[in-house]
């Protein structure tokens, strides 16, 4: 466990409603982007999505604090903020939103990816090569979680450093789980990312319901 | 407070020192509300545009397109949590139209099938 045992920040709202869903407003759908600090997390949503990066924050203190103070001021022991970057891409006939949500790979942060890999496509796993272990975190909660996710190498500057066999073999990745090298730079490889993820997904669904 | 920063020099105080304080307190939200949840401003909500607090009336405003939880936090510069509440209460009071995908579920075979055909497009 992360330490901390309580959320003044829930993301578990316990009171689960049925929306009749109203043809009017489009449907959300999600993909986490995950990995390592500094590894192009905010790159690759920025590079594709519709809108500049924008950033919302959650905020989970010690179960020994009351909920009276939320403040996020410098100093204010017992508070953590997560801050997740994201963007959004319109899809279809409009009728479809896909966000893309940016986490933080660190274990203490695992409380917001429960609330975020919840009805989500799956996530991509930004890989540095230089710092590999940075992804085990995120590769571990994927497979626990059994959330479809795929990995990614961001590959800096065109130079592929490392074949993906033996990144694959570091990471001890299950051959079925799909990786390969993208530039989170450029808008058409990070489609091409997300487009492994979701036919990742389809055929993991249609494995699941025998379609 | 005389002292909050305006972060995004548009003359709005943001609402950073106490979010919660823009919900009495409150940090559980009535309805359960996904990040991405797309809410758009009903015909009711525009009717009470003028007698809604600030926060509510941004919030309303915000959501003349459809506009997700995530974003409404983030243009308030409010914590989440605190902006679900907000946007709970908006919902359950018919201001606001919501829709979300599962929250329990990963998407449905013909769902996961549009999100591929709307990325092929892209």
């Amino acid at each position: 466990m992360t330490g901390y045992s309580h959320m003044t920040d829930p993301p578990f709202p316990t009171s689960a409603t049925a929306h009749a869903p109203n043809p009017k407003v489009p449907i959300p759908v999600k993909i986490v982007i995950a990995g390592g600090f500094a590894v192009g997390k905010t790159t690759f949503v920025g590079s594709i999505s519709e809108i500049e990066p924008l950033t919302t924050e959650a905020v989970m203190t010690r179960a020994s604090e009351g909920v009276d103070d939320m403040g996020l001021a410098a100093g204010s022991k017992s508070s953590t903020t997560v801050a997740m970057d994201f963007g959004r891409i319109t899809l279809g006939n409009s009728d479809l939103i896909l966000y893309l949500f940016g986490t933080p790979g660190q274990e203490r942060f695992h409380f917001m990816w429960d609330e975020l890999v919840r009805g989500a496509i799956g996530a991509v796993v930004l890989v540095d090569t230089g710092r590999l272990a940075d992804c085990f975190p995120a590769v571990d909660y994927f497979e626990q979680r059994r959330v479809p996710f795929v990995v990614a190498v961001n590959c800096f500057h065109g130079a592929v450093l490392h074949p993906l066999e033996a990144v694959r073999e570091a990471l001890a990745i299950s051959p079925d789980v799909p990786m390969f090298h993208t530039d989170a730079r450029e808008r058409s490889a990070t489609r091409d990312a997300l487009l492994t993820l979701v036919q990742h997904a389809l055929v993991r669904t249609r494995a699941r319901v025998g379609a | 407070m005389t002292n909050e920063a305006h972060r995004d020099g548009d003359g709005d105080a943001t609402f950073r020192v106490r979010p919660y304080a823009l919900t009495g307190g409150r940090t559980r939200a009535n309805l359960d509300l996904p990040l991405e949840t797309l809410v758009l401003c009903s015909a009711r909500g525009q009717a009470v545009l003028n007698q809604v607090g600030l926060e509510q009336r941004r919030i309303l405003l915000l959501a003349t397109e459809a506009i997700s939880l995530a974003e409404i936090s983030a243009h308030l510069d409010v914590v989440v949590g605190a902006t679900r509440v907000l946007v709970g209460d908006l919902v359950a009071s018919g201001f606001l139209e919501s829709r979300s995908g599962s929250y329990t579920e990963q998407p449905d075979i013909q769902l996961l099938e549009r999100v591929l055909d709307g990325l092929k497009a892209l």
